[in-house]
């Protein structure tokens, strides 16, 4: 626009472009010297780059993309790192998987890198049940304590995680059924919390005692085969031991009542379907550390 | 409809039949699309639409009926009711937004208090989606619509183009958002980040934006003013490029016309590319040049001095907008993306960061001459610092660009305290700024109801920035940290459960400061409410010593009763 006058602005003695929206006027600076330059900068910079690494697609007649002076491949690199750390591990991993308990507590060294590698395992596995450090929860058994519902030797516990409990699909499979004796009509309400009065007993707690003989009555005819004549359970079949204070749906009334009424028959999944051998050999080695292997 | 009426007059009154008979067409389709739906949420959807549609149908109809003499597009003035709408629709959506943030921040921070398996509609699922749609799109849409009606006219001297079609604008945006709000909570989505609502919502508001820039091209067409002002090449910018990701990105099959669900064009790695493209320049176009827009005609008029450079709007406009539309590929670092198109995003947002502060420069060197109003006048200083978040935003982008910075903050809460230190920081102020000065030059008020209520916003809301920033930088950096340590024998130290359960400190600071922005904003309601009701402060202007109504020397519009 040929302005008749120059406009020029009063505070910094600039000149304006000579227009005015609604007011405002721009002034006619030049651009800032350290912008252009570090801009100048960041576009050198970037054209570097573009030189040494992978930056054009695989343009017609250029057969594949570039991969720049430095021949840099993120997928290249990827698949030898993981080579690598494979090669690191292969001899470590075979011998623990032919090792013995006794040789593994022995053998600080293949002791250490089967805690840490079932550890590290555990995390990203079994915690998400089970509990950070095996802790267990509500219907999830702490594998921290000593009191253990199957096998608790290092060739049991491997045994468990390789066929998991009530799982279906693998054969072998830890497996037992306790019927839901109120739901299915086994025994009626009455009767389920006489069996609940002597249960409680049994773990040597508060009971009412007329119900809990006639409980008594049951429990010999209903729980004995599986739970003992004595409740102290049997691994074998993986039937809880009722007189200790270890209860995995909690110990309340309410709580054993409901357990004789609908039963529980958690489940946990066979894992030698997801891990390798020597996954499943560290972490039963780390399980049997946490707290009472035997 | 009063056809008698309408037909004494022509021109723009064309408009309100326009009007009326593309969203008579709307309101068949979604009859029949109720009548048909194959799902229960498409059925409830197309039922909103009735609903909404319907009743805009019926508030235009009789609206136009009671128009007796009177032309309700006089050419001598600017349209400021609508741009009145647009400020009340503003403040709502934020309100909302900021809320449903605070909720699912509290979901995050106890997930298993506030957890309600029996009402599907409150998983965090749902809500997160509703509040990013409600913050971007609800809050940021309607400033970007408020304010641009309102700078167009002003920096064009002429009233906005098209009759009734901006206010078709306004209501078609608000039944998209409706629409895209409740189909989240009835778990409709095409699960693409920021672009969640289905096919048709998509269709509408692609009717609805071609619409929105039609009318501000017209407007630009039939100005008055020589040039075009910077600030209208920002906004036209941030409509055209807007339309073309949402089309491109949005380009889907429905799996049946009357259903919900649709498939999308693109697959794999190709989608991703496409939504990231989409996702990025989103941020580029719809809360970066958008609300520079918004900077460069409320600060200028609020101090009342000359931009700083024209030079560098122009340099830094074209810069921002030719590189912006690159960089998309640095959010799929150490992905299936080819190893270039990586270096692509990384590279180009390198060579952003400048063109990023032009913005900045421009906008905080226009002070100079009027430093002082940064103590006296806290709107002013609000405006300021959301430069300054821009600023640390725009630089903290390239620099987690980096792939080497990447590796560590991808994925971590560094991002959500980065996408937040810009939302909150830089959109959030800049457009309470513009909001604050608008309600006083809307309403014609000497100034807002309370001063005062003004630094309790800021002071509160900026503790509120800082708490949410560094509770997130903190925890990103150390998620990321743990993510990727790993013990002597070649095993991660920890498992992601552990690093979840690290950042539950960081998680409740964040939550306090979302809950602080939130009061500031609620703060702000409350004091433009009664400044627009004229309480306080916000005592009645005379026209005579409006200044910001003075007539022009070219003799300039009257702004609308």
């Amino acid at each position: 626009m040929t302005d008749e006058r120059r406009d020029i602005d009063d505070h910094s003695g600039i000149e304006t472009t000579g227009h005015s929206w609604d007011g405002i006027k721009e002034l006619n600076n030049p651009l800032p010297r350290w912008w252009l330059y570090i801009w100048y900068a960041t576009i050198a910079w970037a054209i570097v780059y573009m030189i040494f690494m992978p930056a054009l697609p695989a343009l017609p007649g250029l057969g594949t993309n570039t991969t720049g002076l430095r021949n840099h491949s993120d997928r290249d690199l990827v698949a030898v790192a993981v080579a690598d750390l494979k090669a690191a591990r292969v001899d470590q991993s075979a011998t623990l998987l032919e090792a013995s308990l006794e040789e593994i507590e022995t053998d600080r060294n293949l002791q250490q890198f089967a805690l840490a590698m079932g550890e590290s395992l555990f995390g990203d596995n079994c915690a998400t049940c089970h509990g950070a450090g095996g802790r267990g929860a509500v219907g999830y058994p702490s594998l921290a304590d000593d009191v253990w519902l199957w096998d608790g030797t290092l060739d049991g516990i491997e045994f468990t995680l390789r066929h998991g409990i009530r799982h279906d699909g693998d054969d072998e499979t830890r497996f037992s059924i306790m019927p839901a004796f109120g739901r299915d009509g086994l025994l009626n309400a009455a009767e389920v919390g006489a069996l609940s009065q002597h249960v409680l007993m049994l773990a040597g707690r508060e009971a009412d005692v007329e119900e809990a003989k006639i409980g008594a009555g049951l429990f010999s005819i209903h729980c004995a085969t599986c739970h003992g004549d004595m409740g102290q359970g049997d691994r074998t079949q993986g039937a809880p031991n009722l007189t200790d204070t270890e209860w995995l749906y909690g110990d309340s009334e309410g709580e054993i009542y409901a357990t004789i009424y609908n039963a529980r028959n958690s489940h946990m999944p066979a894992w030698q379907d997801r891990l390798d051998d020597a996954s499943i050999k560290a972490l039963a080695v780390y399980v049997h550390t946490l707290g009472g292997g035997e | 409809m009063t056809t008698n009426q309408l037909s004494v007059r022509t021109g723009n009154n064309s408009s309100i039949i326009g009007v009326s008979a593309v969203l008579g067409i709307f309101l068949l389709f979604a009859l029949l699309m109720m009548a048909f739906a194959k799902d229960a949420g498409m059925g409830t959807q197309a039922l909103t639409f009735l609903v909404l549609g319907g009743g805009l149908f019926i508030g235009i109809g009789m609206w136009a009926g009671s128009l007796i003499d009177r032309d309700p597009f006089d050419e001598s003035r600017y349209e400021d009711t609508l741009v009145k709408f647009g400020v009340a629709a503003s403040m709502f959506w934020g309100l909302a937004g900021l809320l449903v943030g605070v909720i699912i921040a509290l979901q995050l921070t106890w997930p298993s208090v506030f957890y309600f398996p029996e009402f599907g509609w409150t998983n965090f699922g749902r809500l997160r989606p509703l509040h990013t749609s409600a913050v971007i799109f609800a809050f940021g849409g309607n400033v970007l619509l408020a304010t641009s009606f309102y700078v167009v006219q002003r920096t064009c001297r002429t009233r906005l183009a098209g009759g009734m079609w901006p206010w078709f604008v306004f209501w078609g945006y608000q039944i998209f958002i409706f629409l895209a709000a409740t189909g989240y909570l009835l778990g409709i989505t095409q699960s693409k980040e920021y672009a969640e609502p289905e096919w048709y919502v998509d269709l509408w508001l692609t009717l609805v934006w071609v619409v929105y820039l039609l009318v501000f091209l017209g407007t630009l067409w039939k100005r008055k003013e020589p040039h075009i002002y910077v600030a209208n090449w920002f906004y036209l910018s941030f409509i055209v490029t807007i339309a073309m990701l949402h089309i491109v990105n949005n380009l889907s099959i429905p799996v049946s016309l009357t259903g919900s669900k649709s498939v999308q064009v693109f697959a794999g790695v190709q989608d991703a590319m496409t939504q990231w493209w989409y996702g990025h320049n989103a941020v580029g176009f719809f809360l970066t040049t958008g609300f520079l827009a918004i900077m460069y005609y409320f600060i200028p008029k609020r101090v009342n001095r000359p931009v700083y450079s024209y030079r560098l709007s122009i340099v830094h406009f074209w810069s921002l907008i030719f590189i912006y539309i690159w960089a998309g590929p640095h959010h799929l670092h150490y992905t299936a993306l080819p190893q270039w198109a990586q270096t692509l995003g990384m590279t180009f947002s390198i060579m952003l960061w400048m063109p990023s502060w032009g913005g900045m420069i421009n906008g905080v060197m226009t002070l100079s001459g009027a430093w002082d109003k940064l103590r006296t006048d806290p709107v002013v200083r609000m405006m300021v610092v959301s430069l300054a978040f821009y600023g640390m935003s725009t630089f903290e982008g390239p620099l987690m660009s980096v792939r080497a910075v990447n590796s560590l903050s991808h994925y971590t809460e560094w991002g959500i305290g980065h996408v937040h230190s810009g939302a909150l920081g830089w959109v959030g102020y800049i457009s309470f700024g513009a909001l604050y000065c608008l309600v006083p030059w809307l309403y014609k008020r000497k100034g807002l109801f309370s001063k005062s209520l003004v630094e309790w916003h800021f002071w509160i809301s900026t503790i509120g920035i800082i708490f949410y920033m560094v509770s997130m930088w903190f925890a990103g950096i150390m998620e990321g940290l743990m993510w990727r340590a790993y013990n002597e024998y070649g095993f991660l130290e920890y498992s992601f459960v552990e690093t979840v359960e690290a950042k539950h400190i960081s998680y409740i600071i964040r939550m306090l400061g979302g809950l602080l922005y939130f009061s500031g904003a609620a703060i702000m309601a409350y004091n433009l409410i009664r400044t627009a009701l004229g309480h306080g402060e916000a005592t009645e202007l005379e026209t005579a010593t409006d200044p910001y109504a003075k007539p022009e020397p070219r003799a300039a519009l009257a702004p609308a009763e």
